[in-house]
């Protein structure tokens, strides 16, 4: 039981580093970037490819190599969701919400099989395994490297909340999220803020996708699809565009999804999280720390 | 006739207006699917030909939902799977004919877009693309598990039609089979979309509080074109049935309900000719460009972003007013009045 415990927060911290930059990106331009499970692929892809240059240097230094990776990885994902978002969303600002979401889907798309242009169709093996010895705490087995991810992924979500919340640009964000032209005419530059919260996001996803990578140890180009899947449903279970909401739901999802596999078996676990998705949109679509969002007209 | 195409790009958009606006294009059309087998028919190219026919019902269908309504359905492929499956099961587990299947897989498909449409259109519509993006690959996953779908083999031994003692299941019977029903397919669409209930759609997809306001329950209405398409892609999942005898999960992935909605904006959101024209490219083009497969997809993406950026109504948009009947053309005629002027968007 507490291993089915650990086992959740684990992976429910990879959804929420990814849930993060959805939510955020949702919370201020109210657009649900479906291509940012990709950025997360591109984080993975983007570590190995680094981890695969520079070979033999970085095996024997296993987890600090790892972390040097990480910012490498974020720098790359980031400056790609910032290209991302100055080609296709921000020539669509003020387009209906339907020509949005379908760019969404052609940037998914497009970053998908333009990787598997770049790295072929089948799974890469990541050249740094995380594997090692491990501790019992409560009766659960616990590996150093487990624990060591979730530091990771603690210290960027603290930054996050630092950032946000502490912060000029944080506070800018939050600005826009509440009401983008009056924090235009209070002098804020509404196109920088919104490029900065795209890089933030997509650094974070890319930060998952390296971790990931670096934990099972197998990727390939269609990773970032369900993975974008469940971090939306955890936004959701959080209350999308909710920063605070978004770490939650993504443990929640995670617990959920340990606690479910081991009740219901294995191969349902996708269908779980999905139809807990439809049953939460159903009876609490604004989630747990959401507020009701009025549409405006 | 002799147009300088290079030098009058008015008048060849005048022409091209002309060709629109015609009303026999329907015609010309289905005129054209009957007599193709006549100019090629190899197993080869009927299966191509079949597999587009699929195609442009399918997109039809889902224009119902995102052309007319303006909802994004990204997992629609699930109602073409639930389609595939339930006619796949009677027939090969129970021994029914495909014939009939189709009540079952109606009532089955409405059900489905009921369960998922009911909850979600109550929400913004942006939760319904992810919801249905979820519940594509619930379909799919569901299907691979359980042992009535026949796990990842799927259900193989799917017979062809036959209607009455007709046995349509040779290439050509099947072939003729899809031109008559897609041609139903496509003029049923067509004529819902221009329906009371159509203008209800387009007025919620252009303007949903103006068309709140104006008292049209909007909640029945997108769930009315919800369902709609779920019926669509179900007929159009036991046509798939009959023509390839076995499914399995991966037939119905997100690739699929991604290439019907690019055909669907590609052609043109909401216009019937433009759909079917993008179908047929969308599924036709890949045979034609074997050597690039691998760029398809990418290209694809890049395409979806361009036409939504620089041409979002799509390469042969609809209409934005309605077409004049007959009857109000000869009484315009009669009074002498000029014709009234079709606004172009």
């Amino acid at each position: 039981m507490t291993q089915l415990i650990w086992n959740g927060l684990f992976v429910g911290s990879f959804y929420a580093l990814v849930a993060l930059g959805y939510s955020m990106v949702y919370g201020i331009i109210r657009l649900l970037n479906f291509a940012h499970g990709d950025l997360y692929m591109l984080g993975a892809f983007t570590g190995f490819g680094v981890l695969s240059v520079a070979g033999g240097l970085v095996t024997g230094l296993g987890f600090v190599a790892l972390l040097i990776v990480l910012v490498i990885s974020m720098l790359v994902t980031g400056t790609a969701g910032l290209l991302l978002e100055r080609i296709a969303y921000r020539p669509l600002r003020s387009a209906p919400r339907l020509s949005v979401l379908i760019t969404a889907v052609g940037a998914s798309f497009a970053l998908e099989y333009g990787m598997r242009l770049v790295a072929g169709p089948n799974p890469e093996v990541y050249p740094v395994r995380l594997a090692g010895d491990s501790i019992n705490l409560l009766g659960a087995r616990i590996t150093i490297q487990q624990a060591s991810l979730i530091l990771i992924a603690v210290l960027l979500m603290a930054g996050l909340q630092w950032l946000v919340m502490g912060t000029g640009t944080g506070r800018a964000m939050r600005a826009i999220s509440q009401d983008p032209t009056a924090a235009l005419y209070m002098g804020i530059n509404v196109d920088a803020i919104i490029a900065r919260t795209f890089f933030i996001g997509s650094a974070l996803a890319g930060a998952a996708g390296v971790m990931a990578g670096g934990y099972y140890g197998k990727i390939d180009f269609l990773m970032g699809f369900i993975i974008g899947l469940k971090a939306f449903t955890a936004a959701v279970i959080g209350g999308i565009g909710n920063i605070k909401g978004a770490m939650l739901g993504g443990l929640a999802l995670g617990l959920l999804e340990s606690l479910g596999t081991a009740w219901i078996g294995g191969q349902w676990r996708d269908v779980f999280a999905f139809g807990f998705l439809i049953v939460f949109l159903t009876l609490r679509p604004t989630g747990i720390l959401g507020e009701r969002v009025t549409e405006r007209v | 006739m002799t147009t300088n195409f290079a030098t009058s790009p008015a008048r060849v958009r005048a022409l091209f207006e002309r060709i629109q606006q015609n009303r026999y294009l329907g015609l010309i059309g289905l005129a054209v699917a009957l007599l193709a087998p006549f100019v090629t028919a190899t197993n080869y190219a009927l299966s191509v030909m079949t597999s587009a026919l699929l195609f442009v019902m399918l997109a039809v269908g889902l224009n119902i939902v995102v052309g007319y309504c303006g909802l994004l359905d990204l997992g629609y492929a699930a109602f073409f799977a639930i389609g595939a499956y339930v006619s796949g099961i009677l027939a090969t587990r129970y021994g029914w004919p495909l014939l009939a299947t189709v009540p079952v897989v109606i009532v089955a498909a409405v059900v489905a877009g009921i369960v998922i449409g009911g909850p979600t259109l109550r929400l913004r519509s942006d939760y319904l693309a992810i919801v249905t993006l979820g519940f594509g690959e619930i379909i799919r996953i569901t299907a691979n598990n359980l042992t009535i779908t026949g796990g990842p083999s799927g259900i193989y031994g799917i017979p062809g039609i036959t209607l009455l003692s007709l046995d349509l299941s040779s290439p050509v019977g099947l072939y003729y089979t899809c031109v008559v029903v897609v041609a139903l397919a496509v003029l049923g669409a067509a004529r819902l979309g221009r329906s009371r209930l159509g203008r209800a759609w387009r007025f919620i997809r252009e303007d949903e509080d103006a068309a709140e306001a104006m008292g049209i329950n909007t909640y029945r209405v997108k769930l009315a074109a919800y369902i709609g398409g779920a019926i669509w892609g179900g007929l159009a999942g036991i046509l798939f049935g009959a023509q390839l005898s076995a499914i399995s999960p991966p037939s119905f992935t997100f690739l699929w309900s991604a290439l019907i909605l690019m055909a669907v904006v590609l052609g043109g959101m909401g216009s019937t000719p433009g759909v079917v024209l993008g179908a047929i490219v969308i599924s036709v083009l890949p045979e034609l460009l074997r050597q690039a497969a691998d760029y398809r997809y990418f290209i694809f993406g890049i395409l979806l972003i361009i036409v939504m950026i620089f041409r979002r109504q799509g390469l042969w948009p609809a209409r934005a007013a309605e077409r004049q009947s007959r009857r109000d053309m000869r009484k315009a005629k009669e009074h002498d009045l000029p014709k009234a002027k079709e606004v172009v968007p």
